[in-house]
């Protein structure tokens, strides 16, 4: 695989964790659990989005086959999706949304904040632009896994069952395979293994806030970066793409 | 035709003050070169180049003020007008002018507080004035609003919800 073709699928890679997420959060409009929590994750969703159009958008010049956004939202089938199998589990009760936020927006943070510095200059440069988005994700999900811990014995021990069920899928976050190794000895990008110790001294902290137990130490989910999906990713998929599958050029 | 860099002032003068004129089409008393949106102008062949910087990655106003400073420069005879979208630096609040911030006060929206600094975006929220009665007796509803660059709050002081630009 040449240079051009690892990094474009590196970006596929961020992209398709961008657009599954605010898919995910997208599904809660008109079903948030009041107002304000239905403006916030709107308002996640559409940093998660801008954010994938930009991955989206970058890959498509570098791979030059005249495909763009659409074409990689819409018109890929679930293998050819890289995104992490945590970002596609359902968003459940408003704690497993929160647990699941929490878990990703730290890594992602950690790795906006390499990014912005890494070779490649457009790279950087939406990096540098979107963690100053994901901070506030970041704040706003941290406060509410705090008072959802910290809160009563009902949602500590709702929240702390979050926790159990989405931590198999964090390991994940930190595999270090062919791309990541590109773009860390070639564009000076991030090293997940520095990034795993900052993630677990920030959950810790934050877990500690809440009053919650980090899970043990266990086998953790993979399969996601190699277009290994859970069950649930069918049915995000379809929702998702039904519209363009079914009127094939369709636009706004 | 007018580049920043050649000393025809007045005709470049002429182009940030048509720049000045388009609102931003959200918030339409603050003008896009007021939030710091415009971050160049410049010669090319046969028209001018708009270097704009994008706010949120997701701002779905992006392209609407796109469209807008095209339109707006072709009507007035501009020629070919080219927009360049900027990532870097990345956007910031800090951008906006003073005389953005007093038209957003104005018009209701308390104008982002302190700078767009890490430990600011990190650290404790700081007390907000209402645009109305200007009291500090204001607390956060939400720390989203009707855009995503808006907080809700209100004032305990006069009772009124408004909203916050946030400091990114």
């Amino acid at each position: 695989m040449d240079d051009k073709k690892r990094l474009t699928s590196y970006l596929l890679r961020l992209g398709d964790n961008a657009l599954i997420l605010g898919q995910r959060l997208v599904e809660l409009v008109a079903k948030g659990p009041e107002l304000e929590e239905e403006l916030a994750n709107a308002n996640f969703a559409l940093d998660y989005l801008g954010q994938a159009r930009l991955f989206y958008s970058y890959a498509g010049e570098l791979e030059g086959q005249g495909r763009g956004e659409d074409d990689f939202a819409f018109l890929r089938e679930e293998g050819e999706f890289r995104n992490f199998l945590l970002v596609e589990q359902p968003n459940g009760h408003f704690g497993d949304t929160i647990v699941r936020q929490v878990l990703f927006d730290a890594w992602y943070l950690l790795l906006l904040e390499q990014l912005a510095d890494c070779g490649d200059v457009r790279l950087a440069e939406i990096a540098a632009r979107a963690q100053k988005e994901i901070r506030y994700h970041l704040r706003h999900c941290s406060q509410w896994l705090v008072r959802l811990g910290d809160g009563t014995e009902e949602s500590r021990e709702r929240v702390q069952a979050s926790l159990e069920r989405l931590w198999r899928y964090t390991g994940e976050l930190f595999a270090d395979d062919e791309l990541d190794r590109f773009v860390r000895e070639r564009l000076g990008g991030p090293d997940p293994g520095e990034i795993e110790r900052c993630w677990q001294a920030r959950v810790a902290a934050v877990l500690e806030e809440a009053t919650l137990s980090m899970p043990p130490a266990q086998w953790m989910a993979s399969g996601g970066r190699s277009g290994r999906h859970t069950e649930h990713f069918g049915y995000l998929v379809a929702e998702m793409q039904y519209m363009q599958r079914a009127y094939p050029g369709l636009s706004w | 035709m007018i580049p920043d860099n050649k000393p025809d002032r007045a005709a470049r003068d002429r182009i940030w003050a048509w720049l000045a004129d388009i609102p931003d089409p959200e918030i339409p008393v603050i003008s896009i070169v007021d939030l710091g949106i415009v971050r160049g102008v410049s010669e090319t062949d046969g028209g001018v180049e708009i270097r704009l910087a994008p706010t949120y990655s997701g701002c779905p106003a992006t392209e609407v003020i796109e469209r807008t400073v095209v339109d707006t420069l072709r009507h007035k005879g501009l020629g070919d007008v080219t927009i360049r979208r900027v990532l870097s630096p990345p956007w910031s609040t800090d951008w906006i002018s003073a005389d953005g911030r007093e038209k957003l006060r104005k018009y209701g929206i308390a104008p982002p507080a302190g700078s767009a600094s890490k430990s600011e975006l990190l650290g404790p929220l700081r007390d907000i004035a209402c645009p109305r009665c200007d009291s500090r007796s204001t607390r956060l509803v939400s720390e989203f609003g009707s855009t995503p660059c808006k907080a809700s709050y209100k004032c305990d002081d006069c009772l009124e919800p408004f909203e916050y630009f946030k400091c990114i």
